[in-house]
């Protein structure tokens, strides 16, 4: 489980990584998107990997049964916000196309 | 112990949220109602700041712990209020003021929703000062990011475009590395409370510290982004310099969340203890390396906007060398020197366009140079209704030269007491007097050299834009726009009056920041109130 949380958490980054260092706004895009995907699992992942297992204390479970509410609170937190964001930033691609008419990062037109 | 002053901690996010929520309702052609809301918020929380200075500033000390939601520290969110917190909300709503009432004048009216990003920004700076939080931290953190993105957009063009669009896509990148550096540290500490967590850091186990101190580093490359460090500052003086007016005023003050933020943490969980010093060497480093760059750039600036943006590099240089150093002495010197930098480069930024304007755009920067930064073609908003000011040019040039002494550190503005107190700090390094070491030697000839350069730059740009330009039209300047700029600079003059007083504050505050034990007992000794019914939570507050 952890392994393939972990490499599914790599194989992520990398892309994102790579999509992002692209010249063209779309693949930025992507790329953040994949980036975040990948930050969200990682912060899962910080309260230890668990199946089935509630995050919320109750008398008759122990502790060590329990998993750590804290990183889930905090990647709902991370995946609006990551949302809100993105949105935004698909709104300043599409302004930037509109005046530059090119999708390219620096408003350059197509290397011919 | 829980009175009315105790609730004003709150009231520095509650009452821009307010304010931001209420703008949303009305309609974008009643901009006399929206200005007045934006700008009544705005005085209100430069009200509630002093307040909140003036009780840090006491003699009561330490004692701004507030509660959110009356849960006990390690478990609920909480915001402290400290000397370094009340002083930069006090830094944030001058800036605030001034920046308004200068966009007043034309900017706000050029573009949507300026007056509720405004006060969302002012929301997100006041939250991030105030946390305790690291966690809340980043929700401040991109509560403010969100609204400059809008508002470096505001006026929109293709120049505000791109630099934009470069802008989010680096802070977004940022706050990835923030999300990973806060999960890692509670990975391996357990707590995102910055007390609990410096009150934990020394027992963590070696094998743990590593990937601690990893998140730590991972963490403040988010932070040295926004300071920008070289080399993670490529984007700002483009940034800055695209950005309208009164915007790059209030930025003026977000390269320096990145540095409060830095010095906040590097004294809090590196103070003493195994971890001791971690990442100083980074600090002094990457600041030498900022402040080289910056002064490179103030040189090579031919465009005032980039040339006030590399003063924003040379200032974070400069402060990031100095924490890196960490010496109590040298420390206080430079928050003076934050507050004074922090005023000169708002006031110079907004100077820049009175100045700009009636000048043909970009007339003096060569072709070369503005093909490779974009077209500055743009839409000028429409000249505002007021009254003029008469002796334009006097005035202007006046602000110019107050702005290069400023920038230079010469006598008698308050930059020269900044660099002189940290300058004489690093000669005779402390009290204890031991002779400078080789890069704190290394670092006062960087200083000294940044000022010739700010002075050799700030001078040839006054005189082509002041006593050289034939046909130099004189540009029609508002009394509402050259106020906020010498208000700005008046606060300096101030700053140098009363730089005793000023220097005993800073004193104190470093003090009181190098001994962490004093915020992590009075975060963990706060107790919750009792008594259920008595209206715990800060209502009737912020409005």
């Amino acid at each position: 489980m952890e392994i393939i949380l972990s490499i599914a958490i790599g194989v992520m980054t990398s892309c994102g990584v790579w999509l992002i260092l692209r010249p063209r706004t779309y693949q930025v895009i992507i790329g953040l998107s994949l980036l975040s995907y990948a930050v969200n699992l990682f912060i899962f992942g910080v309260g230890g990997v668990k199946t089935n297992v509630p995050p919320i204390l109750s008398d008759d479970v122990a502790i060590s049964a329990l998993a750590d509410p804290v990183p889930q609170a905090l990647v709902l937190t991370a995946i609006v916000i990551g949302f809100a964001t993105t949105a935004l930033f698909l709104v300043v691609l599409l302004a930037s196309r509109g005046l530059t008419g090119t999708d390219h990062v620096d408003g350059r037109s197509d290397p011919k | 112990m829980i009175d009315w002053s105790h609730h004003l901690i709150i009231a520095p996010i509650l009452l821009p949220l307010m304010a931001a929520a209420l703008l949303l309702f009305i309609d974008e052609r009643q901009r006399v109602a929206k200005a007045m809301i934006s700008l009544g918020s705005t005085l209100l929380l430069a009200a509630v700041s002093l307040v909140l200075f003036r009780i840090e500033s006491g003699p009561n000390g330490f004692d701004g712990v507030y509660l959110l939601g009356n849960w006990a520290a390690p478990f609920g969110i909480v915001l402290v209020l400290d000397g370094l917190s009340a002083l930069m909300l006090l830094l944030t709503a001058v800036l605030a003021i001034a920046a308004l009432v200068y966009s007043l004048a034309r900017w706000h009216a050029v573009g949507a929703h300026f007056h509720t990003m405004f006060q969302l920004l002012l929301m997100g700076l006041n939250g991030a000062f105030l946390t305790g939080d690291l966690f809340n931290l980043f929700v401040f953190f991109e509560v403010m990011l969100a609204a400059s993105y809008g508002l470096l957009l505001h006026g929109s063009g293709p120049l505000r475009v791109k630099a934009g669009m470069h802008y989010i896509a680096v802070n977004l990148a940022a706050a990835l590395l923030f999300l990973i550096g806060v999960s890692l540290i509670y990975g391996t500490a357990g707590t995102l409370n910055m007390a609990d967590l410096a009150a934990r850091i020394p027992q963590i186990e070696p094998d743990r510290r590593m990937l601690m101190e990893a998140g730590a580093g991972v963490l403040g490359i988010a932070f040295l982004i926004k300071a920008g460090m070289w080399p993670l500052c490529f984007w700002l003086p483009t940034a800055y310099s695209a950005a309208s007016a009164p915007v790059a005023g209030i930025f003026a003050i977000l390269s320096k969340l990145g540095i409060y933020i830095i010095l906040r943490l590097t004294m809090l969980l590196f103070g003493d203890g195994p971890s001791a010093g971690f990442g100083s060497s980074v600090l002094l480093y990457g600041g030498m390396a900022t402040l080289i760059f910056g002064t490179i750039g103030v040189l090579a600036s031919q465009a005032l906007g980039r040339l006030a943006g590399f003063s924003v590099l040379v200032s974070s240089g400069t402060l990031l060398m100095v924490l890196g150093i960490n010496d109590g002495a040298i420390s206080s010197g430079a928050l003076l020197y934050l507050v004074s930098s922090t005023l000169t480069i708002s006031a110079f930024f907004m100077l820049i366009e009175l100045v700009e304007r009636g000048q043909d755009a970009g007339a003096h920067v060569l072709a070369v140079t503005m093909e490779a930064y974009g077209d500055a073609e743009e839409d000028e908003p429409e000249e505002g209704d007021g009254v003029t000011m008469p002796g334009t040019m006097a005035i202007l040039g006046t602000c110019f030269a107050a702005c290069g002494l400023l920038l230079s550190g010469l006598p008698p503005l308050s930059g020269f007491v900044a660099k002189f107190a940290m300058l004489s700090a690093m000669m005779g390094t402390g009290a204890i007097g031991v002779p400078p070491t080789a890069a704190v030697w290394v670092l006062i000839i960087l200083v000294i050299l940044s000022g010739v350069a700010a002075l050799i730059s700030m001078t040839r740009a006054g005189i082509r834009t002041f006593w050289s330009s034939i046909e130099g039209t004189v540009p029609r300047v508002l009394v509402i726009e050259i106020v906020p700029v010498m208000f700005l600079l008046a606060l300096t003059l101030v700053l140098t009056v009363r730089a005793e007083p000023a220097m005993q504050y800073m004193d104190a505050t470093i003090r009181t920041l190098s001994n962490p034990t004093i915020y992590i007992d009075a975060v963990r000794n706060t107790a919750v109130v009792e008594s259920p019914d008595a209206g715990i939570i800060g209502d009737g507050k912020g409005d």
